[in-house]
């Protein structure tokens, strides 16, 4: 009974450790509040402070390593490269100072940088720190998986990321602290969306290697150029604060002093946290509130870089499948109603499209006509049609039914999608059966990679800005093709548009023009279903927050709060 | 007891190896890499990265690394957060966890037992069936429809408490109860039952004959031995809070531990898979140790050695 005793004493005095240990924590978060608080107080006298929710933590403040959109959001408003995006999504020069010399070849690129561009250390902005960071990005001992960013496009690129060249070797050279000399490897018509991509941005060396292997993994080792500097980021944490770069080149044009940051996974609390006024901003909503939220006043809805096609697989264990018969294809194709399935299904601002390239990618060099406009409706929705087809395919394969499998990931979304597929393509296709296979995501990349699938819900997203990032993937024996999709004629125009007419941006048009309807329209080898919207909630009082369709969601430079 | 405390701290050490390895040789079963850009890399790009991390050998030699690792107290690097040391992560990350699930463990023994006594000494009145349905209500409404609804009515509606977000004690109150719901019903239902059948005992009767009130009957000499049985209950209870709080956690948008635990699941984050996986583990197989050894102190018929008087 003593010793009995004695134990619960142990046991009692651990217990109390451990609430002990929680209420220290507690008392530095509430610290924490009051910090908070005080610039609450603030911002009453005038000072400019925007609330905002996120979706996910910050994986790196790393850009070589950076590959998911909350890293590059926080880019964008930390950090410049040479050029940055404008509110069209047109890229602008940044901490290049004006636009750069241009070879006669197309070759050779010469910018002048600003001389008034600095870190938040103070260290000034140099030529050399492009060369240090873009020299790491390749090196494969960072791991970058967006080396291939560089990859085909400045000189030695490809050699380095895959460790058969020296870093040193690479086409950019910092000629002196304010000049950069670029080599391409060929002229490159959309260099300067590249130029605005985080992978390009710059490091500063000392910085960099002073802090090793925990450089980006907090706000205290990362180091900005642009707008704003990243505080209180402890590397995998809820919150965050965005506050005004003094050192920033362009600071008198920043209003807002002060940003925060709360990461709400679910939608639902995004949405309360909004109603209760906590935060001006919600990030994008999901297709079930979206659709509640649709018609709210403060709903803002913008059409996103990433475009949604069923992918027809034309070989799946070394056998033809179904859908290497083009009316097949074409078929199912045109036996969906898109525009029902945005507006009830998605309802989150996607819009149905009849082609592979999204809307507000690229415009014609000449005209300025949008990609998509010129290039027109492809294949549309047309259930009479789509049965022709369907009866011409079936003949040709000799048989009066079909089953095939519809691949696609496992969120609530995507299994919403799936069913209204199913039931579309069944109830327009006489005799066809769907198998829905929802699976998560990591699964369906590994089968279509294996090409063990018949279709496949898939959606791309632009690597910059031109035609191209879409449509290379499609080329025979594509890294991305996973299709066996196959077309001469389409590979001539892809090369055609890289190579023989890089110099020649009219022809180089007409030939990505023609490879789309290829692709689309003749061999319906994918088909076009949306281009992917999002829905936010915006306070009214918040102005002039730009969102883009590639790089980061959205920038801040330009908010001002007008209550 | 100092060697029968030894001994199981023997026991948890293999239990952890044990755990660990079919932890490790399970997730090498995911499909896909931990590279979230892997839609995007070429099979080369692919190859250099395994190599970089390990990853290009054979899985019995990544296996004996991380084992040697481990043993140096090494958890290794997150993917998803590139360059953030696992302890790191986890350390950040168990103090909300931490508090939540204590907070909730004893709330819900405290009300739990309470709910239960009071039932049990007034068996078959309104109380016992208020009591009751309470019970069943905490037991059956899942933890994150009663966080939902705590965050729309007391958060939205009311205003009361802050809707989400990690700001001191006023935003871990409604987490807690969301979480407490679930050990209030275990604990007041086990309460009740054992109560009732103490009640009827031999000894209860002596207590009562020699006239002691029905309450001094009940403090004194009945809860005691009810509460064995309720303790059997705390170490499933345990980890009823911690699957319960991946949920809870992100509908508050706690920076706890569970929601990263599916996390790096879904991203195929091996080191954190692991890490997680072997704090739970050791969580667990600690807290199932110290029920054990309360066994003993409150019912000392149990004993931990043998020879021991």
């Amino acid at each position: 009974m003593k010793n009995s005793k004695y134990y619960l004493i142990i046991v009692l005095a651990l217990t109390m450790v451990m609430i002990a240990a929680c209420g220290s924590n507690d008392s530095s978060n509430n610290e924490n509040k009051e910090g908070s608080s005080d610039s609450g107080d603030s911002a009453a006298s005038g000072e400019q402070v925007l609330n905002m929710v996120e979706t996910a933590e910050i994986p790196t403040g790393d850009p070589s390593l950076a590959t998911d959109a909350a890293s590059f959001i926080v880019f964008g408003q930390t950090m410049e490269g040479l050029y940055v995006l404008d509110e069209n999504d047109q890229p602008v020069p940044a901490i290049a100072d004006g636009e750069p010399e241009v070879s006669e070849d197309g070759l050779v690129y010469t910018f002048k940088l600003r001389e008034d561009a600095a870190w938040s250390n103070g260290e000034p902005v140099t030529a050399h720190d492009f060369v240090y960071s873009w020299q790491r990005a390749l090196n494969p001992d960072t791991g970058s998986q967006y080396a291939y960013m560089f990859s085909g496009i400045i000189e030695n690129a490809t050699d380095i990321m895959n460790g058969d060249a020296d870093p040193e070797e690479l086409g950019a050279v910092a000629v002196d602290d304010h000049t950069l000399e670029v080599t391409l490897e060929q002229p490159v018509e959309y260099l300067n969306s590249l130029l605005a991509f985080g992978t390009y941005l710059p490091l500063n060396e000392d910085f960099v290697e002073e802090k090793g292997d925990s450089f980006g993994t907090n706000s205290d080792n990362m180091l900005a150029n642009g707008p704003f500097v990243l505080t209180e980021w402890d590397g995998s944490g809820l919150t965050w604060k965005y506050v005004k770069n003094e050192h920033y080149y362009d600071v008198d044009n920043v209003s807002l002093d002060e940003v925060n940051v709360q990461v709400a996974k679910e939608p639902s609390t995004a949405v309360n946290l909004y109603e209760t006024g906590e935060v001006d901003r919600t990030a994008a909503l999901s297709a079930e509130y979206a659709k509640q939220y649709a018609n709210h006043e403060d709903a803002a809805t913008f059409e996103e870089g990433s475009s949604w096609y069923l992918k027809f697989n034309q070989e799946r264990n070394g056998e033809e499948t179904p859908l290497a018969n083009e009316n097949i294809r074409k078929a199912i194709a045109m036996a969906f109603d898109k525009e029902a399935f945005t507006e009830q299904v998605l309802s989150n601002g996607s819009i149905p499209t009849d082609g592979y390239v999204p809307r507000g990618l690229a415009t014609n060099p000449e005209t300025g006509e949008d990609f998509r406009e010129e290039s027109g409706s492809l294949i549309s929705y047309d259930v009479e049609k789509a049965q022709e087809h369907w009866e011409k395919g079936l003949e040709e394969l000799g048989v009066d039914s079909l089953e095939l499998d519809y691949l696609s990931d496992d969120t609530e979304n995507a299994k919403r999608t799936a069913e209204y597929f199913k039931d579309q393509l069944e109830t327009n296709l006489e005799g066809l059966t769907l198998t829905l296979e929802n699976v998560p995501f990591k699964n369906r990349l590994d089968r279509t990679t294996d090409q063990d699938y018949d279709m496949v819900m898939h959606g791309w997203g632009p690597d910059y800005l031109d035609p191209l990032t879409f449509l290379d993937l499609y080329v025979t024996d594509g890294a991305n093709n996973q299709a066996s999709i196959s077309n001469e004629k389409f590979d001539q125009l892809i090369e055609d548009a890289k190579v023989t007419y890089a110099n020649d941006s009219a022809k180089r048009w007409e030939a990505m023009l023609e490879a789309e309807k290829i692709l689309v329209q003749e061999d319906t080898a994918i088909a076009p279903i949306y281009q992917r919207g999002r829905l936010t909630l915006i306070k009214p009082y918040v102005k002039g927050l730009e969102e883009h369709l590639f790089g980061p969601d959205y920038t801040l430079k330009n908010v001002t709060i007008e209550k | 007891m100092a060697r029968y405390i030894t001994k199981r701290i023997i026991y948890l050490i293999i239990t952890l190896f044990i755990i660990a390895s079919v932890t490790f040789f399970l997730m090498k079963f995911l499909p896909g890499t931990p590279f979230q850009n892997q839609e995007r890399l070429t099979i080369e790009q692919q190859e250099i990265l395994n190599a970089k991390y390990g990853l290009d050998q054979p899985i019995p030699v990544q296996y004996m690394n991380y084992m040697l690792n481990i043993v140096k107290g090494d958890l290794g690097v997150s993917f998803q957060f590139e360059n953030q040391p696992v302890m790191d992560l986890l350390m950040n990350r168990i103090g909300p966890s931490l508090q939540l699930g204590v907070q909730a463990m004893i709330i819900g023994t405290i009300v739990g037992i309470a709910l239960g006594v009071l039932a049990a000494m007034f068996q078959n009145t309104w109380i016992d069936y208020g009591s009751t349905f309470l019970a069943i209500l905490g037991k059956s409404i899942p933890s994150f429809v009663l966080a939902a609804l705590l965050q729309y009515y007391i958060g939205v509606k009311l205003g009361w408490l802050p809707v989400a977000s990690w700001n001191g004690f006023s935003s871990s109150i409604m987490p807690t109860i969301a979480l407490a719901c679930f050990p209030i019903a275990t604990a007041a239902r086990f309460m009740r039952t054992e109560l009732i059948e103490v009640f009827g005992s031999d000894y209860i009767t002596l207590a009562k004959a020699k006239g002691n009130s029905r309450m001094e009957v009940a403090v004194k000499h009945a809860i005691r031995n009810a509460l064995i049985p309720l303790i059997t209950v705390l170490g499933p209870m345990a980890v009823g809070l911690m699957t319960g709080s991946m949920v809870v956690e992100k509908v508050f948008a706690v920076p706890g531990i569970g929601e990263q635990f599916v996390k790096s699941i879904m991203t195929n984050d091996f080191p954190i898979i692991m890490g997680t996986t072997l704090f739970f583990a050791f969580l667990l197989t600690v807290i199932i140790l110290i029920i054990d050894i309360l066994y003993g102190i409150i019912d000392p018929r149990i004993r931990l050695t043998g020879g021991d008087k």
